[in-house]
């Protein structure tokens, strides 16, 4: 792992981690909802130097993480197919549906392929005519404008061969199932910089102000944690719950105009199923009515398998801050980056990843904890 | 998969309309990404980029911090797949 002092704003952080020291917090739980983020907090040990009162919990902030079993399944069926080309982000290629996953695929001959951006897909298809060509659509708001350019564009050029196996999630609902949960125990949010980017920070006030939490919406370096963390405390020291903005750097309030009328042009609200959460209502994105010729879902007729997924991983209760990866019975065991049993490993920002590459072997020695002062 | 990377544009095309696009340098290294979220960009600006897309405006200081940063937590500054 990586200590604080090594980072360049080493003495920015000292002064924010005494800040945060002199606000005396009571015992508090904060989540933070990006998966970068746990990454960095992992990586810097930014848990451990705070006051230990202060607990961060790590949240359903990865998109890979989330998206169920059911869908991979979908992915690996069609990519199977002899006349299906399965595009996809490199990140999901390791994923583990029920039985297997694109990889697995890909090794048996199927054509799957890692694309850098949806509208690589789109290109394929142009140049594919013969093929049907899908595009593994995952992703938090921060992905939707690219993969609905992707949809737009193929409309536009008429490509007809391409269609969209879409999973897309929404994190504002996710964050109000976990609060509304009644043995929460989130107390704040730091809210994802690159999510709000996109959408901007207005539909987080109804939360703040209805589950009475404070939401910071927050960058993913070392100091934009800290000082994120700072802002938490203090609004719930002072007794205010409100959104507010410490990555203003490149988050606006409305967001990117031009990325949501996008977003809204191509898609619709609908309900989603989430690995490990269950279905929440209205927390992901469809196609479109106009758009809908490009689900691939209706394209080839797919069913849900409703596999039951037998697995020791614990990965919901992960996923909802209950627990810490080091508390699964396989983490280490069982289940490591080389043979993931869930998500959370398989993903670079997936906490069970993080713990696994910074934190594995000094998993008991939390009294190292002052690390980086 | 969130992760977004700075960039700074080279270059502008406009020829389809729908796909306004740019030559973008990861510092060091240029792809081609679509502009269509950043209507208001112009050569010079730096950009945050997610899967091929420009999210939004960033000013140079911020670009160059976050390219340090990023290869400190071990990230290609390429924009790879897996970044998402
Ligand atoms: S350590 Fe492995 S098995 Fe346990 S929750 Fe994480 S991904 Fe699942």
């Amino acid at each position: 792992m990586r200590y604080l002092d090594e980072y360049r704003d080493a003495g920015l952080c000292r002064s924010l981690v005494e800040s945060i020291e002199k606000l005396e917090p009571a015992p508090t739980a904060l989540m933070e909802v990006c998966g970068g983020q746990t990454h960095t907090i992992v990586k810097y040990g930014i848990d451990r130097i705070i006051p230990q009162q202060v607990s961060l919990i790590h949240g359903p902030g990865c998109p890979v993480c989330v998206t169920p079993a059911d869908l991979i399944d979908k992915a690996c069926e069609l990519g199977s197919r002899k006349d299906v080309t399965l595009c996809s982000f490199g990140d999901m290629m390791r994923v583990p549906g029920t039985d297997r996953d694109l990889l697995t695929v890909k090794s048996q001959g199927g054509d799957v392929r890692m694309v850098y951006a949806p509208l690589d897909a789109v290109r394929c298809a142009q140049e594919t005519p013969d093929r049907q060509v899908v595009f593994l659509g995952v992703g938090f708001e921060t992905t939707a404008p690219a993969n609905a350019l992707a949809v737009h564009y193929a409309h536009t050029h008429g490509v007809e061969n391409f269609s969209l196996l879409a999973a897309h999630v929404l994190v504002p609902p996710a964050m109000t199932s976990i609060l509304a949960d009644p043995d929460r125990r989130v107390q704040g949010f730091l809210a994802a910089g690159h999510v709000c980017t996109i959408m901007g920070y207005k539909e987080y006030e109804p939360i703040a102000a209805e589950y009475q939490v404070p939401i910071v919406v927050t960058g993913f370096e070392p100091v934009d944690l800290l000082q994120g963390i700072y802002m938490c405390l203090k609004q719930l020291k002072e007794g205010r719950y409100c959104v507010e903005n410490q990555y203003a750097r490149s988050v606006k309030p409305d967001g990117n105009v031009s990325a949501r009328d996008l977003i809204q042009k191509i898609f619709t609200v609908v309900d989603a199923e989430w690995r490990g959460l269950g279905t929440i209502p209205r927390s992901g994105f469809g196609l479109n009515e106009p758009y809908r010729q490009y689900d691939a879902t209706l394209r080839f007729g797919l069913k849900p398998t409703h596999k039951d997924e037998e697995t020791e991983c614990i990965s919901g209760s992960i996923l909802t801050g209950q627990k810490k990866p080091d508390e699964c019975p396989a983490f280490g065991i069982t289940c490591d980056p080389e043979h993931p049993l869930g998500a959370p490993m398989v993903s670079s920002e997936g906490a069970c990843a993080a713990y696994y590459r910074y934190r594995k072997g000094q998993l008991h020695q939390i009294g190292s904890s002052t690390a980086g002062r | 998969m969130c992760l977004a990377i700075p960039a700074r544009i080279d270059e502008i095309s406009e020829d389809d309309p729908l796909l306004r696009t740019g030559s973008v340098d990861f510092g060091g290294i240029v792809k081609r990404v679509s502009l269509v979220c950043v209507p208001d960009a112009c050569v010079g600006d730096y950009v945050l980029v997610h899967v091929g897309m420009a999210i939004s405006v960033i000013d140079q200081e911020e670009a160059e911090k976050l390219w340090s940063y990023l290869e400190e937590l071990g990230e290609r500054l390429d924009e790879r797949t897996e970044v998402g």
